[in-house]
């Protein structure tokens, strides 16, 4: 298993940049995610690392040897698509063994390393039936068997399970990461889902508009997004982001949502720090996920009256829709905790879980209490 | 706004029973959503009661009246495609008008437009009037299409799968705008996804339909904490409900004799009044405890970090489950863990029809 470095790799079309510097580093053995939306480069970046695509600069590099001028069957790296690319005249056994006759392997080899890698994807009871007979999860396990067969440097995956339906992706999910930690390929996987990414990735590298902007695992990128675009592009529902200001108040710090939508009481260290980081002390855009919105049904020393709206319930829990001023916050409660839209409960931020960006770069100002 | 029932409706096409003996009733301001699997027949639902298709049997009322003879013009719905369906060389504010024009309506220029006005700011898209519709984004479209369908004030507002193209950030924007929306209008809206997330946060009401046939009705909190069925139970809720075979004997639930069995508490044998033999037993996620120091014994064999929870997926014998913890829960895979079910929240299927169990 090999590690695969990328360093200042850029690709442009025209004028237009469609990777931009980029700068990752994807360990042997290691399950790293491209994650974001279409049209942010992941998917180019993943084929340049096969070979599939020229890169303009920059060097990629694999267990250290550049390979950017190497053709793709030289990079000893697997690819498996969206769709599943299989012989549909072939059995799943025939699939699965193509690449090793290709290479002239033995008959006895051929059928030991294909009833091992059909046993890690549990095919074992399908090997002799052909695509056509095959459910669409089967199909895909078939066409990760044809990557791994051959033992390559790595595995690339592009969005292998996008065309499955809700169950089975989850299904999948969980397998896919299962093969992973036995075989311990080096894995790039490319999604735009981030709930996928989460579950999978050992580390998740961001992009959007050619620009990596975070390398993280799933807890580091939940939890310190060092952007907006990455805190509202991470998470579902996506974090709630107002406009505020703080306000230097007799042992505290005043945070004002929104034009004057609530004030609430925070640490005074809040607005030293936020002054320490020569910010101006308006232009906040304020960060916290639903579950950092704190919901009381009865009046609660720190929190602020406020209604209820919407109320999304999402079987073990709901999520409600908090009218504060004019803004609408999105808080996490248990099952029923709010009754109706209309009521009036008691809302604050949970100070530890409030992020704080700048509204001008959009980046974090890593301020946490 | 109206009252919408269809009654013992039967639809074929060809050989092929689309929908059989279906019953539906959506009170006026409902907002009622039909879920279920690709081929369920909750479009050609729409379809009928849209005037697009005839039954074979059965009839339909909008606000009281039998509409089996109306065309679809005269039963004055509104339908909302998965596919926008705009004229792309026409202004957003164009398309708004549209509707509007029909010799029929008599609208005077002003009331057209302000009309046109309102509509474009309920759904925020009032700075996009002027615009041509192939310059827009997929969301604008989309509510440009909603403000085409909202904008003659029809009787029913029936909507196909109107998020499924969006992306997963703008669908969760979208979907708490057309329930608002739905609020403002006072709608009957009947909304027709595949999606469970959208029907259990946006429906008053859900149906779940399968193979044709009504499965369920009932709210979001009836149909994921007391499904009818392990199709209903299955369909709805994420992760996917646990569904593992046992026997009940003796007060003790049997997955696996000696290794994976447990007491059931006296709450639980009240509720199953008497009943031995195989079943399925489901539980979700959340009812899956996982700590050390509990009954029954697995391996982890997967862990999901979610951000604010983990889903885990244990290995207990040879069946896989799935466990909801606190993010926090610190789990490795291949190490041992222990767990234990909330008892109170375990459901049994009929292990041959899947259906519920007391």
């Amino acid at each position: 298993m090999s590690d695969i470095v990328l360093r200042d790799v850029e690709k442009y079309f025209g004028d237009n940049y469609i990777i931009r510097k980029l700068n990752l580093e994807i360990r042997a053995r290691e399950f790293v995610v491209l994650l974001g939306p279409s049209g942010c480069g992941k998917t180019t970046t993943l084929r340049a690392i096969a070979g599939l695509e020229d890169i303009d600069s920059g060097d990629i590099l694999i267990d250290g040897k550049a390979v950017q001028n190497l053709k793709a069957a030289d990079r000893d790296i697997a690819f498996v698509f969206q769709l599943f690319a299989l012989y549909p005249h072939l059995t799943a056994y025939e699939n699965i063994a193509f690449p090793l006759r290709a290479m002239n392997e033995s008959k006895a080899v051929v059928d030991q390393r294909v009833r091992e890698v059909a046993k890690t994807l549990r095919i074992d009871q399908l090997l002799q039936k052909r695509p056509s007979a095959l459910s669409g999860g089967d199909m895909q396990r078939v066409a990760i068997g044809r990557a791994l067969v051959r033992r390559p440097k790595a595995l690339l995956m592009d969005e292998p399970i996008g065309a499955l339906d809700a169950k089975l992706r989850e299904e999948m999910r969980t397998e896919l990461k299962h093969i992973h930690l036995q075989n311990e390929a080096t894995t790039v996987y490319v999604t735009h889902d981030q709930v996928e990414a989460m579950a999978m990735a050992d580390k998740i590298a961001i992009m959007n508009e050619g620009v990596l902007q975070q390398v993280g695992s799933p807890s580091e990128v939940y939890h310190y997004p060092c952007n907006l675009f990455v805190a509202q592009f991470i998470g579902s529902p996506i974090m709630n982001v107002m406009s505020g200001a703080v306000r230097p108040a007799d042992g505290s710090t005043t945070l004002v949502l929104g034009e004057d939508d609530a004030t609430l009481p925070f640490p005074s260290e809040l607005y030293h720090r936020v002054v320490e980081h020569r910010h101006a002390e308006d232009e906040l855009s304020i960060g916290v996920r639903p579950e950092g919105v704190l919901v009381a049904r009865q009046p609660t020393a720190g929190h602020i009256p406020v209604e209820a709206h919407i109320i999304e319930p999402l079987g073990p829990f709901d999520i409600v829709d908090l009218k504060i001023g004019r803004l609408l916050v999105r808080a996490r409660t248990p099952s029923g905790f709010v009754e109706k839209a209309g009521d009036v409960v008691w809302a604050r931020l949970d100070e530890k879980q409030t992020h704080f960006f700048s509204t001008r770069s959009g980046a974090s100002m890593d301020i946490r209490l | 706004m109206a009252h919408l029932a269809l009654s013992n409706i039967t639809k074929k096409f060809g050989r092929h029973t689309a929908l059989a003996g279906l019953d539906l009733e959506i009170a006026d301001a409902e907002f009622f959503v039909l879920l279920g699997p690709t081929g369920a027949g909750k479009t050609t639902t729409l379809r009928l009661i849209a005037g697009l298709e005839k039954p074979d049997q059965g009839s339909i009322r909008i606000g009281g009246e039998d509409v089996a003879s109306w065309s679809a013009a005269q039963r004055d719905v509104a339908l909302v495609f998965q596919y926008y369906s705009l004229y792309p060389h026409y202004t957003v504010r164009e398309n708004l008008e549209f509707p509007l024009k029909a010799k029929h309506r008599r609208l005077s220029a002003q009331e057209i437009g302000e009309r046109v006005g309102r509509v474009a700011k309920t759904l925020r898209i009032d700075h996009l009037l002027e615009r041509k519709t192939d310059r827009l984004s997929g969301g604008e479209m989309q509510r440009v299409s909603i403000g085409r369908a909202i904008v003659r004030q029809p009787r029913v507002f029936l909507m196909d799968e109107p998020l499924s193209n969006l992306d997963a950030k703008l669908r969760e924007v979208l979907r708490a705008e057309l329930k608002d929306l739905q609020m403002k209008l006072g709608g009957t809206f009947l909304y027709v996804t595949h999606d469970q997330v959208e029907a259990m946060s946006m429906g008053d009401r859900v149906a779940v339909l399968d193979h044709g046939r009504i499965v369920q009705v009932g709210t979001p909190y009836e149909i994921y904490n007391r499904p009818k069925n392990t199709f209903v139970a299955t369909f709805v809720g994420s992760p996917v409900m646990n569904l593992l075979p046992a026997r009940l004997t003796d007060g003790r639930m049997v997955i696996v004799p000696e290794r994976l069995e447990i007491a059931l508490e006296p709450a639980v044998l009240d509720r199953l009044k008497g009943r031995s033999g195989e079943v399925t037993v489901g539980v979700r996620s959340e009812d899956v405890e996982v700590r050390p120091g509990l009954p029954l014994e697995a391996q982890v064999y997967g862990v999901e970090n979610h951000g604010v929870e983990k889903i885990v997926t244990l290995k207990a014998c040879d069946f896989l489950l799935r466990a909801t913890v606190p993010a926090r829960t610190e789990l490795s895979v291949d190490r041992g863990s222990t767990f234990a079910f909330n008892q109170a929240k375990l459901k049994f299927f009929d292990p041959a029809s899947g259906a519920i169990i007391s």
